[in-house]
């Protein structure tokens, strides 16, 4: 069996043989590492799916190197719109920012009386292991690297919709420029999820919540108000904001 | 110079800068991957607190059991007062966001968190969030320290503390991105590196990076270490790859039977017992499995979602359907850095300890599932306001640069080692003597051969190089430097399970089954001497 893998030294791909049989990859990559070739360079943690280090994309889709099957021919390359450190080894620190921007976290706690249902709504997001498959996968990242992005705005949502957030409109007014409205709904973000998570809906709760805070659809007020187009951009416009 | 510097950025080290910054202390918090990746996210089962949401609990039966499962080697005032801290402890992870499961009781705050049973306990006392326990407390922790704009340096190794006259001054590290070497200075330091649980390499439920880089740091540094020989073996850990199935499975109702079927052993006495009984059935050419098709798909997704995405994956097994084949590997480590009871390093003033790299003296010979959780957030607090308050008077004279110019000249040297040994094949041949002469029965003959091929294996480091000449980014180089670690913590594992003649706990030897109070109800204490050191 033969894999290929993106070296950032000449950024070309190089093959590796592996043993036939069931392997994930991160075991492959271990054992290359200690039999083949030491300078290959990757990140690896728990090997159980929850530490969320050692996302790659594998023939194009993001996938976590611990519970991905290695198949003949796959090519194994770092995840997009992070700066490469060395080979799968990428700087996550950016990334990280946009929970700083996005303010995702409780801002003034209230007791409140939590039950099951109230579980059930953030069980899923808050599954979230940071591994960064979704931003990885989110094209907005090619237009705008300012864009907030899937888990920092599926935790700003995670977070709003707590029953102990009494201040949800500051996480709200924080989610405006570069956030909600800028996501395109494409939902390549919930296909790379590891965890089923579904930030593509999360952010569309998040729309719903700031029209709520009288937050408007910038790309719909823009096309609206702008100009006095009555021709075009007034109106319905099924590209405009959904 | 940063007041509290604290080295690691799991559960223990998040909860211990967000106490020590709320004091008022300046906080540096170091790593050597980024604070969501610790080995805190794999704790699933739960956290243990009197609370009685799901039936009638009390502190004192908290502190009874785990006293009883400790077997004599714990301190009994630390028990009380870890599990006194309990329900205050769940207060403050309520008021910070935690999203723990809950109860359909209509109680308010603390009052509807759901609790679950696990072993050695005489109550439904761990708090959980489904499977996922210690993930959604890390990450909650990780959200609650960027909020409060806590300064953090990822992607640093540790590699020794700075020490003038028995006192800490800081610590120097190794920037993975650049592969230099950096000194920082602080008045006070606190170690939350984690276990050494990894020495078990390939049989243990950790991570990889859980090799007791703090634990071996300490040592280095003239700080005592304590109770090395208490290793708990998980009983119910995936066969094919060693990874964990909760405790909470069984706590559930799960069973476990062996290849004729038949249950073997209370299933939910403590893992010391548990783990004994399985391997005794494996000893026999038994198999063992957990069989939890009983409870059911619904309530299997609804209080073990993870279990069953993990059984899929790396055994093939439906866990609603098929059982669930499994053996009991290294999970976590007892022992570990000793400290007092302000939680500061015996032999290194101004350094502290907390959570798994610690001996607090909580768990004793035996851990209790749900006691680890308690521990890190617990003791975190108490940790970070003590590291707070001896820096308000510590010297803010910095050390000199005698450590670092020490540390770059190894680091050179070793990119200078020759290289005929793999060390990555003697990472595996460790895990597996571990295993096999270090495990979960032990005896003399078995343990004084794997001391013999541990010291051989030391020998031959300094004939072990790396490949890898490049200097940045060099992750060649840090799993020589936790191979390394891992190897020096070795031999304090063996020799004090050697010297210890008896059974207690996790510690279990034959032709010495019985507990002997007399001569063995105390802590095996290991420290350098000054000629070890220089």
């Amino acid at each position: 069996m033969k894999i290929t893998i993106l070296r950032s030294s000449d950024n070309t791909h190089q093959e590796y043989t592996l043993p036939q049989g069931e392997m994930t990859l991160l075991k492959a990559l271990t054992s290359i590492k200690a039999t083949q070739d030491a300078t290959l360079t990757f990140t690896a943690g728990c090997r159980a799916s929850v530490c969320g280090t050692c996302a790659v994309r594998v023939n194009g889709k993001e996938e976590l190197s611990c519970a991905y099957k290695v198949k003949d021919g796959d090519v194994v390359e770092p995840l997009l719109y992070h700066p490469v450190l060395r080979d799968l080894k990428v700087d996550k620190n950016k990334a990280k920012e946009t929970l700083v921007q996005s303010t995702a976290w409780l801002q003034k706690g209230q007791e409140a009386s939590l039950t099951h249902q109230d579980e059930k709504l953030s069980e899923t997001q808050t599954d979230c292991i940071l591994c960064d498959s979704c931003y990885s996968a989110c094209p907005v990242y090619a237009v705008n690297p300012d864009f907030l992005g899937p888990f920092a705005l599926t935790r700003a949502y995670r977070y709003s919709s707590d029953k102990r957030e009494s201040d949800a409109k500051t996480i709200i007014d924080n989610i405006q420029t570069n956030g909600v409205w800028d996501c395109t709904l494409c939902g390549e973000c919930t296909l790379a999820c590891p965890k089923g998570i579904d930030p593509k809906m999360d952010i569309t709760m998040l729309r719903g919540t700031s029209l709520q805070f009288g937050y408007e659809d910038p790309t719909f007020s823009q096309q609206s108000f702008g100009t006095p187009d009555f021709g075009g951009g007034f109106g319905f416009d099924p590209n405009g904001g959904f | 110079m940063t007041d509290v510097l604290i080295i690691g950025s799991g559960g223990a080290g998040l909860t211990a800068a967000l106490f020590a910054q709320e004091a008022g202390a300046s906080v540096t918090v170091v790593g050597k991957t980024y604070p969501t990746n610790s080995q805190t996210s794999m704790a699933q089962g739960g956290i243990n607190a009197a609370l009685s949401n799901a039936g009638e609990d009390h502190v004192s039966s908290h502190i009874a059991d785990t006293i009883k499962s400790a077997r004599g080697l714990c301190d009994e005032d630390s028990v009380r007062h870890m599990c006194a801290d309990g329900p205050q402890t769940i207060t403050w992870l309520e008021s910070i966001g935690v999203p723990f499961s809950r109860l359909d009781n209509g109680k308010s705050a603390t009052g509807s968190v759901a609790q679950r049973q696990m072993g050695g306990a005489s109550a439904k006392r761990a708090c959980y969030a489904q499977d996922y326990t210690g993930l959604k407390i890390l990450h909650t922790l990780y959200d609650t320290c960027l909020k409060q704009n806590i300064h953090f340096l990822d992607e640093y190794y540790l590699l020794n503390l700075i020490i003038q006259e028995d006192t800490v001054k800081g610590a120097t590290f190794l920037e993975l991105r650049t592969g230099e070497v950096k000194q920082i200075n602080a008045k006070s330091v606190i170690m939350a590196t984690g276990g050494y649980g990894s020495l078990y390499h390939g049989y243990t439920t950790n991570a990889y990076g859980s090799t007791g880089d703090g634990v071996a740091a300490v040592l280095r540094a003239g700080g005592a270490v304590s109770d090395m020989e208490f290793i708990q073996f998980h009983p119910t850990a995936l066969k094919g790859s060693s990874i964990l199935i909760s405790e909470s499975a069984r706590g559930e109702g799960g069973y476990l039977v062996n290849s004729d079927g038949e249950r073997f052993i209370d299933e939910l006495k403590p893992r010391d017992e548990v783990a004994r009984a399985i391997f005794a059935q494996l000893q026999e050419d038994q198999e063992v499995f957990l069989d939890i098709r009983h409870l059911g798909e619904e309530k299997l997704m609804e209080l073990l979602p993870q279990e069953v995405e993990l059984c899929k994956l790396h055994e093939h097994v439906d866990p609603s359907k098929d059982l669930i084949p499994i053996k009991p590997v290294a999970h976590y480590t007892m022992g570990g850095i000793d400290v007092d009871y302000a939680l500061e390093v015996n032999g290194i003033k101004g350094c502290f300890a907390v959570g798994e790299c610690s001996n607090a003296k909580v768990h004793g010979a035996n851990r209790l599932g749900g006691n680890s959780l308690l521990e890190i957030t617990a003791f975190g607090k108490i940790v970070g306001e003590n590291a707070y308050k001896h820096a308000v008077y510590a010297s803010n004279k910095k050390a000199d640069d005698t450590q670092l110019e020490r540390d770059k000249k190894h680091i050179i040297n070793i990119y200078a080692q020759e290289n005929s040994f793999n060390f990555y094949e003697n990472r595996e041949a460790l895990g597996k003597l571990f295993y096999e002469n270090v495990g979960i029965v032990r005896n003399n003959p078995s343990l004084t051969q794997a001391l013999d091929n541990v010291i051989s294996m030391q020998v031959n480091l300094a004939k072990m190089g790396i490949n890898d000449k490049s200097t940045s980014n060099n992750t060649n180089l840090t799993d020589f430097l936790e191979f390394s670690n891992a190897l020096l913590l070795a031999p304090t594992i063996i020799s004090s399970a050697l010297a210890r003649d008896e059974s207690r706990g996790a510690h279990y030897k034959e032709g010495f089954e019985a507990m002997d109070d007399e001569n063995f109800k105390k802590h095996i204490v290991l420290q350098w001497t000054k000629e070890m050191m220089s």
